[in-house]
């Protein structure tokens, strides 16, 4: 099994920071909007380098969306950011109309994702941005699950022509992949391969996966981690070759079941073949104020619940 | 033949192709498109920098024009489609299966001349604001022009792209709204008024015009020499509120809510038509 090193935690957010930062420097077209989370969601550097080309927005995140919209007509490339829960909640009908149904170049950088937004509380946590975002047509859907792949996957998002959704987080979590691996939109990362289970994640709990399947090969289950870093267009292939392998799957997720990456490769599986899948993610319930380590234990998921789920799963074989 | 008549006679093709579009369809909003006909024959006709020829969804080096009220389709796809954008035939295709013409304009069917979609009301104006900032800094001298409703008005959107447009000093935009004072449910004081629409564009920094009469192609073109003036003198958007009549050109859709989204039926259609001169010839 192939070891992982955390070089240091760091959060994702800061990863689009500088990601944003050299897709600028690279593409004079690339621009960016933000409304009053400018700090918050990293996207400081950018405007002090291109002050022309950031547009501050106040807080009205619905025009800031359309207004991308409108500036990339002529070829510029908008990053529009805010926190996940207003970028795919409270603009869904903007982001429905001006960006997927018009087919627009606008990248929606939707910050504080999840739970691990933390004490902010329910309000500001969304856990359905997956579901909302992927059921539009069109719309490309990025869960990156560190520092170094944020960062990539900001490069390739200014570099994919279409509407992308990435979607990070606020906390500060293990960063382990490559630092300039160039990321590939539509591609699962197969990071540990394994005979038993497959075990699917997306972002941080990517590293929590890595760490359940060093607890499981101390139980002489071999699993395989595989790294759904896009969850739209879905890497079905990889994931379906590596399920026929092991025969069950765990879906790793900070979101709603409902929506979520597992309930998409649960419905995968159900067109192809036969196979359990168990899901680590939140049941139909809200969050709630606290850390962000109290909360992912608190919402089952870490490594600890992960390791659970193979269990059930190889059991249901 | 005078500028001013032959505006004129293109409106009234326009105001037939509407009534008749709508009617072809069983379904539309006639009242709107028909209360806002002349400033678009002015802007399409007259005044915007544009080539349908060229055309392409970028906008570089035109003037463009964004329909924020999208129910206003028919009205639309007859300007473009008489500005040589598509064939003029191909508005008897309107709200059909299969059609560029959808409902609500769309740009997924690659209906020339279309640059975003809309119909949901209040998101048309910040698409507009986008694309005069995106040629501000391309340093493309060319205007971008937008339409919007009195009740699409009520939106919350509309005074996010109001502010937005005002704080950057978007001087390149010049918006109109038809102030007909109607919507589905009544009129706009009925519904949710005080309407004050003039005070509140001058509050959020924009530069106001009164047409007092919206539907007069002399007084649009007066409007649009005085917003230019405007903007040469100070880095504004301006908006042109133009005083117009619901359904104008009908004498019983005049003033009335009752055809915002009401197709005539073949009789009311016919009846309609007598009222207004076939100037270009019917699609």
């Amino acid at each position: 099994m192939k070891k992982y090193i955390n070089t240091g935690n760091k959060d994702t957010r800061s990863g689009f920071g500088e990601g944003l930062l050299l897709a600028g420097r690279e593409n004079k077209n690339v621009v960016a909007l933000a409304a009053d989370l400018k700090g918050s969601v990293k996207m400081d550097g950018f405007a002090k380098e291109f002050p022309q080309r950031f547009f501050q927005a106040g807080i009205a995140e619905a025009n800031m969306v359309n207004v991308a919209a409108g500036l990339s007509l002529s070829g510029k490339i908008p990053f529009v950011g805010t926190f996940a829960a207003f970028a795919a909640g409270r603009v869904y009908d903007q982001v429905r109309m001006a960006v997927a149904y018009s087919e627009t170049n606008v990248k929606i950088a939707a910050s504080h994702a999840g739970i691990t937004l933390g004490e902010d509380g329910a309000t500001h946590q969304i856990l359905e941005d997956i579901g909302l975002m992927r059921m539009l047509p069109g719309m490309c859907v990025v869960v990156p699950c560190d520092y170094n792949q944020t960062k990539n996957a900001t490069l390739a998002a200014a570099r994919w022509n279409g509407p992308v959704y990435l979607r990070f987080g606020r906390p500060s979590v293990p960063n382990f992949t490559p630092e300039d691996e160039p990321f590939e939109i539509g591609k699962a990362y197969v990071l540990n391969p394994g005979s038993d289970v497959t075990i699917l994640a997306c972002g941080h709990l990517v590293w929590e996966a890595l760490v359940a399947a060093e607890e499981l090969e101390k139980e002489g289950i071999s699993a395989e981690v595989i790294n759904v870093a896009t969850i739209k267009p879905l890497d079905t292939e990889t994931i379906l070759e590596s399920i026929k392998k092991t025969g069950c799957a765990v879906a790793a997720e900070e979101h709603f079941i409902y929506g979520g990456m597992g309930e998409m490769v649960a419905g995968l599986l159900c067109s192809q073949m036969t196979a359990p899948v168990e899901h680590v993610a939140i049941a139909d319930r809200f969050g709630q104020s606290g850390t962000p380590a109290e909360l992912m234990k608190a919402y089952g998921l870490d490594w600890e619940h992960i390791v659970s789920a193979a269990r059930r799963a190889i059991a249901r074989k | 033949m005078s500028e001013i008549k032959r505006l004129k006679d293109i409106a009234c093709q326009i105001r037939r192709d509407i009534l008749r579009m709508v009617t072809m369809a069983k379904s539309g909003h006639p009242g709107g498109s028909l209360s806002s006909t002349d400033v678009l024959t002015v802007l399409f006709f007259n005044r915007m920098k544009h080539d349908p020829k060229t055309w392409n969804r970028s906008g570089v080096g035109q003037d463009m024009f964004f329909l924020s009220c999208g129910h206003e389709s028919p009205l639309l796809y007859s300007i473009l489609a008489r500005s040589g954008y598509f064939p003029v035939e191909e508005l008897s295709s309107f709200r059909k299966l299969g059609s560029r013409l959808q409902g609500h304009p769309a740009t997924d069917t690659g209906l020339p001349g279309v640059y975003e979609a809309s119909g949901s009301l209040g998101q048309g104006l910040s698409v507009a604001v986008g694309a005069a900032l995106a040629k501000k800094l391309d340093s493309d001298p060319c205007k971008v022009y937008c339409l919007v409703g009195d009740g699409e008005s009520q939106e919350g959107q509309i005074w996010e792209a109001a502010q937005f447009a005002s704080h950057h000093k978007a001087d390149n935009l010049i918006a109109f709204t038809d102030w007909n004072g109607q919507q589905i449910d009544g009129t706009t004081e009925e519904v949710i008024g005080p309407d004050h629409l003039d005070q509140r564009w001058k509050a959020f920094g924009w530069n106001v015009i009164i047409a007092e009469d919206g539907n007069s192609v002399e007084d649009i073109i007066s409007a649009l020499n005085l917003a230019d003036e405007l903007q040469q003198a100070e880095p504004k958007p301006v908006m042109i509120m133009l005083k117009t009549v619901m359904g104008k050109g009908v004498d019983f859709m005049e003033g009335t809510c009752k055809w915002h989204g009401k197709a005539p039926k073949p009789e009311e259609c016919q009846a309609a038509l007598a009222q207004i001169p076939e100037t270009l010839g019917d699609f």
